[in-house]
């Protein structure tokens, strides 16, 4: 028993400090999702052509407070033939999974909540317990819409997820470690996108895919769905799911940036910056501007996201299963064979982007042409008749 | 302080497997077992074995619970909840028991290291799992194998006779 006190003691600081950092995530992502919410109004409204909000504060940058302030003010139903257990867990554990990630992933070499060598491997399993929270919501609501959701979230989270987890490997052969920051270390000379740029189309795709952001929203799809697994949610419950949608999206853009662009490393080496006046040699600052350029090539990534919502349309759900399971998951495959051969033949680094943009345009032009697929056929189809018609008249003026 | 956690980590094992038997709904159970897994994750972390913890999170936490909601969703049991027992019980519960009896026979006689927080690294278990191992290793993945071939048969089946 004797050794049990200062061990308890110890325990209680540790726990405290565990508590103090976990609010401080929480906090720092929640406004890093009224900042989200701020910059897709404004990039969606410029590329429709609209201003986006203007009127709540400067540059309408006061907007996500009000939808805030809204959605939590708004009545919270739950339908009387519902599982209240269930309906009740549901966005408890979406919410928990969405902020779990962010326990291990680095802002900058110095600011991560808890760095774990197994960094990359937490964060796929983790994610995985985000789908469960989906299936249940749906079934959860007693509404034949929001099964339908869940079934269809189940199916297409899962579909993937493999990819997700099949690039991750490849970049972990890569950097021979899951450790984030080891990651970002390797790529302080060449960042990954430069040597698998398939990798990183495909965890790209499959990631929007995987947070249900626009072109493959299918689960939530209004027009189908009409919201899927959140048909019964309201007020508060709703924007719990909305949050973490959110923090998923922006987890997806740090994960694009810390595994293919080179996380906080510049892109320059420190001799090509002399010529600036150089900065006052304190730790902090130079932690501050990485977090900072870290973070500007995050919202770079996240402004992509809103574009391709603002640019395409949603897919069908067998388009979007075929894709899965006949564009990404034999692409995955192949970047972990084209980097096991680089890595065991110890190839000169350029026969990677070779190999995999080799890859990349092959599948692509494959899709291309599927997609093509019935433009093509009606343009024959419309040969044919014309040509009927024509030898018709011909005929006809023969005889 | 582990003492104190393993307390807490094996209360909710155990009530989660519990609650798998005892509750009438099955998504409940689903969800009964979901705690029961993950509170096992748990007791592999207090063991220093992170690597087992986070498989055991995506594969049985994720995958499994998945797979099993989207079978209980999929057939028809949407219609009838609420039966989750039948009379094959006490065979069930004799089966339960033997296994538990092996089990704690195994655990009385087997000699336990005590772990350290040097565990393996992660480097150390993927070279003995892909070289010491290799062969159990693919006749794992081969079972699974054989298992979806074998449920692709069944669907089929039912397909023909319809």
């Amino acid at each position: 028993m004797q050794g049990l006190a200062p061990l308890l003691a110890v325990g209680l600081v540790d726990v405290i400090w565990m508590v103090v950092s976990l609010l401080a995530m929480f906090t720092g992502l929640s406004i890093v999702v009224l900042s989200l919410v701020w910059l897709e109004r404004k990039a969606l409204g410029r590329l429709q052509l609209r201003l986006g909000p203007t009127r709540t504060g400067l540059f309408g940058l006061l907007q996500p407070v009000a939808d805030a302030i809204k959605l939590i003010l708004k009545e919270d139903i739950i339908p009387n033939s519902s599982d209240r257990a269930i309906f009740w867990v549901a966005p408890v554990i979406v919410a928990l999974s969405a902020f779990m990630i962010w326990v291990t992933i680095p802002a900058t070499e110095g600011l991560v909540l808890r760095n774990l060598e197994l960094g990359l491997f937490y964060i796929t399993a983790f994610a995985v317990i985000g789908i469960l929270g989906l299936v249940l919501a749906g079934w959860g609501s007693a509404n034949k819409y929001g099964v339908l959701g869940g079934l269809r979230s189940a199916a297409q989270l899962i579909s993937y997820e493999i990819p997700v987890i099949m690039v991750v490997v490849a970049v972990g052969m890569l950097a021979k470690s899951l450790d984030l920051r080891v990651i970002v270390a390797a790529q302080e000379q060449i960042p990954y996108v430069a040597l698998l740029p398939l990798g990183m189309v495909v965890f790209f795709i499959a990631g929007l895919a995987e947070v249900g952001r626009t072109p493959f929203d299918i689960y939530h799809a209004e027009s189908e769905v009409v919201g899927g697994p959140f048909v019964e949610y309201s007020g508060a419950h709703w924007s719990v799911f909305f949050l973490a949608e959110y923090i998923n999206t922006f987890a997806i853009a740090a994960l694009v940036v810390l595994l293919f662009l080179g996380g906080w490393s510049w892109p320059f080496d420190a001799a090509a910056l002399a010529w600036l006046p150089s900065l006052p040699d304190i730790a902090w600052v130079g932690g501050l501007l990485s977090v900072i350029w870290f973070l500007l090539k995050v919202y770079a990534v996240i402004f992509v996201v809103f574009w391709i919502r603002g640019t395409f349309p949603r897919l069908r759900i067998d388009q979007l299963m075929a894709f899965a399971w006949k564009a990404m998951v034999p692409l995955s495959f192949y970047a972990i064979v084209i980097t096991g051969v680089y890595l065991f033949y110890d190839w000169p680094a350029w026969t990677l982007t070779v190999m995999s943009l080799t890859g990349l345009v092959v599948v692509g032009y494959i899709v291309y042409r599927k997609m093509m697929e019935p433009a093509r056929r009606i343009a024959e189809i419309k040969a044919r008749q014309a040509a009927q018609v024509a030898e018709r008249r011909a005929s006809r003026q023969a005889s | 302080m582990s003492w104190f956690l393993f307390i807490i980590l094996a209360f909710f094992t155990l009530a989660g497997g519990l609650g798998v038997v005892v509750t009438r709904n099955v998504v409940h159970a689903a969800l009964f077992l979901l705690v029961s897994l993950v509170a096992v994750a748990g007791l592999y972390l207090i063991l220093f074995a992170e690597f087992l913890a986070l498989v055991q999170v995506l594969i049985y936490g994720g995958a499994i619970i998945i797979v099993l909601l989207f079978a209980i969703m999929l057939t028809r049991t949407a219609e009838y909840p609420y039966i989750s027992d039948n009379k094959q019980w006490p065979l069930a519960a004799v089966a339960a028991a033997a296994v538990g009896v092996v089990l704690g026979a195994a655990f009385l006689d087997s000699n336990i290291p005590e772990t350290s927080p040097n565990s393996p690294a992660f480097a150390d278990l993927a070279n003995s799992l892909f070289t010491t191992w290799a062969i159990p290793f693919e006749v794992a993945s081969l079972v699974l194998l054989v298992a979806l071939i074998g449920a692709i048969i069944i669907a089929r089946t039912g397909e023909d006779n319809r």
